[in-house]
């Protein structure tokens, strides 16, 4: 008899029967923040100050790379289950997450987050509201595009930063100079060109792939000029095929075989701390070429509509998008750049920049920013890019029309986005 | 005393069954692990799955959100020309993986069978450990092999032929070949293992027998080894079908998702995973799922009636 007992509790042990009351209790005062790397050093950095603020709040930070981070949020809004007090999320999924209805509308009481709304880099605000008018999470930092490039190289053949930025026409004819003189590529992949130039000559509430009733706009002129222009740089031989975060693409901007790169001023730090460290003084940074003003990624923090500790949530949430210095140490230890404009402000940002060989770049970077139009995000927009993206590489590779190719797509998006 | 008596009698045997019972129950819990996880992570999944077919679902909307669409997922995935396109790249895969993994792995297998007798196990194991190591280890390696500016393919094609960098991970042309022959190559060790496996069971005096009567050993491999390799080779075709059918780790990670080349190795299970978990439509994506499991069902299927028939009259 008492064996059995001992075995029918050894038993609900290991099913795990017997666990749940021990967890309860710390639940209350521990708030959980999700977040993936890099983001959450800036979160880590911000600890002392939370314990300071909230000596009676632990802060639990659980990090998860970045993709993992993202699925793991879609499974935890999905079942309720394992969310967290705060979420972080990256742009390039704050579309479909502000769409979901998972997360607290903090544009509504007790948050009334729109009020801090003119406190913000202009774009940053719509990218995580909803077609309702709710705001589905606060931006932390932003991505403001520019050209990165290697002074050397463009010396070296005898072109001008004038040369990059002027229109494309010239920024590929610089190319092909860089290319004959030098062996450098122009750029890393042929995409990236695409991937400015439909964003070229958007206003405030513009949609990149959809409008505002939904209708799919691939076939429009900029997406024709994206492709004749990236095709162009293609048969010109000025990419190195390399698409971004890859071996090949790392290595070609280490050793000086890619002359440039349109990015997010973030890429800098990237660039300093492990793509090319040896490479102190000789990038620069400018405008986007043609004169398009356009952002990169960013992040954003979100409160789970069923969040335990909601009220906490949003003071944390203040803390890392709406406090002054807690955005300063978040530019210090990531490189980010700030969505706060009062941070912006800092006189931070007039330090030179000693991998830049010494430019005051934060400067021209919030210039940018300030130029970037408020686009609308659409949640099918990260789909939408995955079937522009296919039908390039077939303009590319297999001499697609450019027209049947954007025909084709405006099909593909409105199949997908039927429903 | 007659009163008294059925308290006393019912005491002892109530406490005997509730004993008894336990002692019932007890094996039911030790068991109890496997099935609640089996109930959890396989049937559960599985029915699950097939209800999520019959629905439209974004998961990040909360599972109030699933809307019932019946058959409309399989549908819209029937319709939709990438899951076309992702079929075509599956079956690329199946056959240009595939058949060339027996054609030699078949013949290999009896070479060492035959040719090795000190040191075979080494050989063995040397073809087999690509089946072994990680996927992600190999596509790694293989990034590295295959990079355009400065991989060892090129600069040996470069060197020995005077070939132009060949941008194989990257452009859309080379991409299938070069994904097909990884995959070929890691499973060739399994696939001869398999083989050597059944040719070891094959009884020596069938050869000696046949080389009394003057059979050469074209002939004693055309004429035994192939018909009593018979069950294997089904049995070894059956799991290349479907393993290729299912094909997700290579072309996931040796050609990045978010590149637009991608499309050219994009199989059935990559649509699927992308529908997911880039779109965000599960009911869809399950859908596929399921059309897969049936096509995958329909070939294993042909293939047992192409393997029974060839057995012809003289099987027994």
């Amino acid at each position: 008899m008492r064996r059995t007992s001992i075995a029918l509790v050894v038993m609900a042990a290991t099913l795990g029967w017997i666990a749940p009351g021990a967890q309860a209790q710390t639940a209350s005062t521990t708030l959980v923040v999700a977040t993936f790397p890099d983001l959450d050093r800036a979160a880590k950095a911000a600890s002392a100050t939370w314990a300071k603020l909230h000596p009676d709040i632990t802060l639990k930070v659980v990090s998860l790379q970045y993709p993992d981070h993202h699925t793991a949020m879609t499974a935890a809004l999905a079942t309720g289950s394992g969310l967290p007090d705060v979420m972080a999320v990256d742009f390039r999924f704050i579309g479909k997450f502000a769409a979901s209805g998972g997360l607290e509308d903090l544009a509504a009481a007790p948050y009334n987050g729109l009020g801090l709304r003119d406190r913000f880099a202009r774009y940053s605000f719509p990218q995580a509201m909803n077609p309702k008018g709710g705001l589905a999470a606060i931006p932390a930092d932003i991505g403001p595009g520019t050209l990165l490039y290697r002074k050397d190289i463009i010396e070296r053949a005898g072109v001008t930063e004038a040369d990059l930025t002027r229109s494309w026409e010239s920024f590929i004819e610089a190319g092909k100079k860089i290319r004959a003189k030098t062996g450098a590529y122009l750029l890393a992949n042929a995409a990236d060109i695409r991937d400015i130039v439909i964003r070229s000559g958007l206003a405030d509430g513009d949609g990149i792939y959809f409008d505002a009733h939904g209708k799919v706009l691939v076939e429009s002129p900029r997406f024709v000029r994206a492709f004749e222009l990236g095709r162009a740089a293609r048969v010109a031989g000025l990419d190195a095929g390399a698409p971004a975060w890859t071996n090949e693409w790392t290595t070609g901007l280490r050793h000086g075989r890619i002359a440039t790169q349109m990015m997010g001023s973030w890429l800098t730090g990237h660039l300093k701390n492990w793509i090319a460290p040896d490479s102190t003084g000789l990038w620069r940074s400018t405008v986007l070429p043609g004169g398009i003003s356009a952002s990169y990624g960013g992040s954003f923090y979100a409160i789970p509509k069923r969040a335990a500790n909601k009220a906490a949530a949003w003071e944390f949430i203040r803390l890392m998008t709406a406090d002054v210095q807690t955005q300063l140490d978040s530019l210090r230890v990531l490189d980010s750049f700030p969505a706060l404009l009062a941070a912006q402000n800092d006189p931070f940002f007039d330090e030179p920049i000693a991998y830049l060989g010494g430019q005051p770049a934060r400067r021209l970077w919030r210039e940018i920013a300030g130029k970037v139009p408020a686009i609308a995000v659409n949640k099918y927009d990260s789909m939408a890019t995955d079937m522009i993206r296919s039908e390039f590489e077939e303009v590319l590779t297999e001499d697609k029309p450019i027209a049947k190719a954007l025909a084709d797509a405006r099909l593909l998006i409105e199949h997908r986005a039927r429903r | 005393m007659r009163a008294a008596d059925p308290i006393d009698v019912a005491r002892p045997v109530r406490r005997r069954t509730r004993h008894q019972r336990a002692r019932e129950l007890a094996p039911y819990l030790f068991i109890a692990p496997f099935f609640v996880l089996f109930l959890v992570f396989g049937l559960f999944p599985l029915v699950f799955s097939i209800y999520l077919s019959l629905h439209q679902w974004d998961p990040t909307e909360g599972l109030a959100a699933m809307r019932w669409v019946g058959f409309e997922n399989y549908w819209f995935a029937l319709t939709d020309p990438w899951f076309r396109r992702s079929l075509w790249n599956t079956l690329w895969f199946s056959v240009v993986c595939g058949v060339p993994q027996h054609l030699v792995a078949l013949p290999l297998a009896y070479f060492i069978h035959t040719s090795f007798r000190r040191g075979r196990d080494a050989v063995v194991g040397a073809y087999f450990v690509p089946y072994i190591t990680s996927s992600v280890a190999i596509a790694l390696i293989f990034t590295t092999l295959f990079s355009k500016d400065y991989g060892v393919i090129n600069s040996a094609l470069h060197a020995l032929l005077g070939i132009d960098p060949i941008n194989w991970l990257g452009d859309a042309h080379t991409t299938k070949p070069a994904v097909a022959f990884i995959v070929f190559w890691r499973f060739l060790g399994w696939n001869v293992v398999l083989y050597l496996s059944a040719l070891q069971v094959i009884d020596k005096e069938l050869y000696e027998a046949a080389a009394l009567d003057g059979c050469g050993r074209w002939r004693q491999f055309w004429h035994i080894t192939l018909p009593l390799l018979r069950p294997m080779m089904f049995f070894a075709v059956t799991l290349t079908i479907i393993g290729n059918l299912q094909l997700f780790d290579e072309p996931f990670i040796l050609v990045d998702p978010e590149s637009g080349v991608s499309l050219s190795v994009m199989t059935t299970a990559i649509f699927m995973y992308r529908l997911a978990f880039s779109d965000g439509d599960f009911g869809t994506a399950s859908a596929v799922s399921w059309l897969l499991f049936l096509i995958i069902a329909l070939l294993t299927w042909a293939n047992s009636r192409l393997f029974n028939r060839s057995e012809g009259p003289d099987a027994d």
